[in-house]
């Protein structure tokens, strides 16, 4: 692992964290956010549903999902571009 | 098994797999015909898919310490997010959810909410890293990345307590299942089940477990879909339920008024039923958002706590594919999780729909009590009903059942042939013992390797390590199996505590010992074990000692109180130590990028 220099290891960290922040904040928006509100949100409704109740038995496990997948891929792209991705070789 | 082309056969061994499963339930359909009983049915659904899992464990026996622990590293993602799936969603979440929505209405959602949202923690936060980091069990990980024996015996204390609280909670739900599906008395039922988790686990570790997990996940996730979706469509609610149930919702709300539901309450208890009181979609005022918010935040962290979660990640051949197994996991779950409050709805609509021909709200009290759903779960102490007023009617508040019986009975309730029933038992027996399984695995593998062979005898070969894994998973079985027959708690209760204990005491360890170079062993030492105790003192406190809550923090979600305080502990004890050796420096900057060796494997 020595041909990893601090440096790239610092911006590879940096990029992460920054990512990570996004990841939670949108995380934090449909975990709590929404349904501090359910009750105003229930004013419209979506689909025939009420939107408060949609969006806790639905909506947001729906974003948690396609989320994590976004995730996993903007990562991966990360950890190539700073070329500290696994060999895919094994 | 020879592991290369095993692993690449693996569609094609469970596509076969759930082939032979569906012409199973063709073949049961075809025998309930031909004038086979509902309980032969129930019978053989059980005792069959258990016996798959039994061959599959047997067939997964090893002898070698890599596959026994975390399945020898080459689970592909898709596979483990499937395992994780079957692992997660327990007892609880397939029989007891919808009924907890059905009561519960928008206030009970926050469970779901936090059930899934955990995973975007264990995605971001956790996952790539522990994986990366290379360790058997999550002490294992405490244990070295903060140094020291009693950091790791901490964390194997508070791991035994939050696992050993949902274990007992999942064999009784098997012991509870395999009564009612075989006709055995419950005491008996809990110890059969038991054989069933042991069968899957005791030969093969990790291996077995996730081969089998794999293959519950497909029986259970079946089971729960088939009945929803038939239900929908024979009742005319709409071809794909999930998204007809909003129409439904807005029956239920003007129904809701014209039952009085939660203006008329009962005037009766039946000891573990309920009556309906809680209105099905709203949102109530701040309070309700407080504590929505303070429930999913709880269920969220613990999500990301759990060991027997973190360590199905530990599975997978590389950290890539551990991310991307997080999102298969949590697709896997979702499929179940929105289909619960679809089905709550549909059965409230038919139950309280006096158009429909299954509705009995507001009809006549004679009539509901001749049903044949309603005379046959009475009789199991699963429903009642009690004419209160004596006006010859049924009213909302005389109509008592235990929230189960929305996933159990809906098949009956909608008319469903019997078959139907068996599959649903086959599925709450899958996801039970698969959640079993997997908290029984991650305990006893903490003890074994973590307290025996870390602590107690480092020299031990692995034979002897091996042996001694087994043992201990036989014992706590066994321990489980003893509790659960007590019938202490109620099944759900039990299992948010587990949620709560785990984030109290293991969730900012965890996550700084990634994300903060300068946390420190006195510092993850300090806010294990404070915040382990504060929530748990808590919960003590006022659970048992007759204290009052602050907040409206109540016993689900004590962990609000052990989180802070594990958090100040463990950033202020830090501090106030000196930072880590560069040797532990080195080894955060090696978990953070996933190029190269494991981190345990590079440092032995």
């Amino acid at each position: 692992m020595s041909d990893i220099t601090p440096e790239v290891r610092a911006k590879h960290w940096a990029k992460t964290k920054n990512l990570t922040i996004v990841t939670l904040i949108i995380w934090f928006i449909f975990s709590f956010g929404v349904h501090w509100f359910a009750d105003s949100l229930n004013a419209y409704t979506f689909i025939g549903f009420p939107l408060g109740f949609y969006m806790a038995a639905q909506g947001s496990l729906a974003v948690f999902v396609v989320l994590i997948f976004y995730l996993a891929r903007t990562q991966g792209k990360i950890d190539e571009e700073f070329g500290v991705a696994e060999d895919e070789t094994k | 098994m020879k592991s290369n082309t095993f692993i690449d056969n693996l569609p094609k061994i469970y596509g076969m797999y759930t082939g032979g499963f569906i012409a199973f339930i063709i073949l049961m359909a075809i025998m309930e015909q031909f004038g086979m009983s509902a309980d032969t049915i129930g019978i053989l659904f059980v005792a069959f898919t258990v016996f798959i899992y039994a061959a599959i464990g047997w067939l997964s026996r090893t002898m070698q310490v890599e596959a026994y622990y975390v399945a020898g590293r080459q689970v592909p993602a898709v596979f483990n997010g499937m395992a994780t799936a079957a692992d997660w969603m327990s007892g609880a979440s397939f029989v007891a959810m919808a009924g907890g929505i059905y009561f519960g209405g928008h206030g009970y959602l926050a469970f779901v909410v936090g059930w899934t949202g955990g995973y975007v923690l264990v995605a971001s936060l956790m996952a790539p890293y522990l994986r990366k980091f290379g360790c058997y069990t999550v002490p294992d990980y405490i244990g070295t990345r903060y140094g020291g024996n009693t950091a790791r015996l901490i964390a194997v204390i508070i791991l035994v307590v939050a696992s050993f609280t949902y274990v007992t909670a999942q064999i009784n739900a098997t012991g509870t299942i395999a009564s009612r599906a075989l006709g055995i008395p419950f005491e008996v039922g809990v110890w059969f089940g038991l054989l069933g988790i042991l069968l899957c686990s005791m030969l093969g570790g990790m291996r077995a477990v996730t081969w089998t997990q794999v293959a519950q996940y497909i029986v259970l996730i079946i089971a729960y879909l088939v009945p929803v979706i038939w239900m929908s469509n024979k009742q005319g609610f709409g071809l794909i339920p999930q998204f007809a149930a909003g129409d439904a919702i807005q029956r239920v709300t003007e129904l809701e008024a014209l039952h009085q539901v939660g203006t008329l309450l009962p005037t009766e208890t039946f000891k573990g039923l309920k009556a309906l009181t809680v209105p099905h979609a709203a949102a109530g005022d701040a309070v309700a958002s407080w504590k929505f918010v303070t429930l999913a935040f709880c269920m969220m962290t613990g999500t990301a706590s759990l060991p027997h979660i973190l360590m199905r990640y530990f599975t997978t051949p590389s950290v890539k594919a551990a991310r991307q197994s997080v999102a298969w996991s949590l697709m896997f779950i979702f499929l179940l999780y929105f289909t619960a409050p679809a089905l709550a709805t549909f059965t409230k609509l038919q139950v309280l729909d006096p158009n429909l021909a299954t509705g009995i709200i507001g009809k006549a009290f004679a009539d509901v009590q001749s049903l044949d759903w309603i005379q046959k779960w009475s009789a199991v102490g699963f429903l009642a009903i009690s004419d209160s007023n004596g006006d010859g009617i049924l009213q909302i508040n005389e109509f008592f059942m235990r929230g189960d019986i929305v996933v159990l009975a809906t098949p009956e309730i909608a008319g469903l042939p019997a078959v139907i029933s068996g599959l649903v038992a086959a599925g709450g027996m899958a996801a039970a013992m698969s959640t079993a399984d997997g908290l029984l695995l991650a305990i006893a593998n903490a003890l074994s390797h973590d307290l025996y062979y870390k602590i107690v005898d480092p020299s031990a070969d692995t034979k002897k390590r091996l042996i001694v894994a087994r043992i201990l998973l036989l014992l706590l079985g066994g321990a489980g199996a003893f509790v659960a027959s007590l019938q202490l708690t109620s099944i759900l209760g039990a299992v948010a505590w587990a949620f709560d204990f785990a984030a109290s005491g293991l969730f900012f360890p965890l996550v700084l010992g990634v994300w903060w170079k300068r946390a420190n062993k006195q510092g993850a030492i300090a806010g294990m074990a404070l915040g382990f105790l504060a929530g748990t003192l808590y919960l003590v406190n006022i659970k048992w000692l007759g204290g009052t809550e602050w907040f409206y923090i109540d016993h689900l979600r004590f962990a609000i109180i052990g989180m802070p305080v594990s958090l100040v502990a463990m950033v202020v004890v830090s501090l106030m130590t000196p930072e880590p050796d560069a040797e532990t420096q080195r080894m955060v900057d090696d978990m953070r990028i996933p190029k190269g060796e494991t981190v345990l494997s590079a440092m032995h």
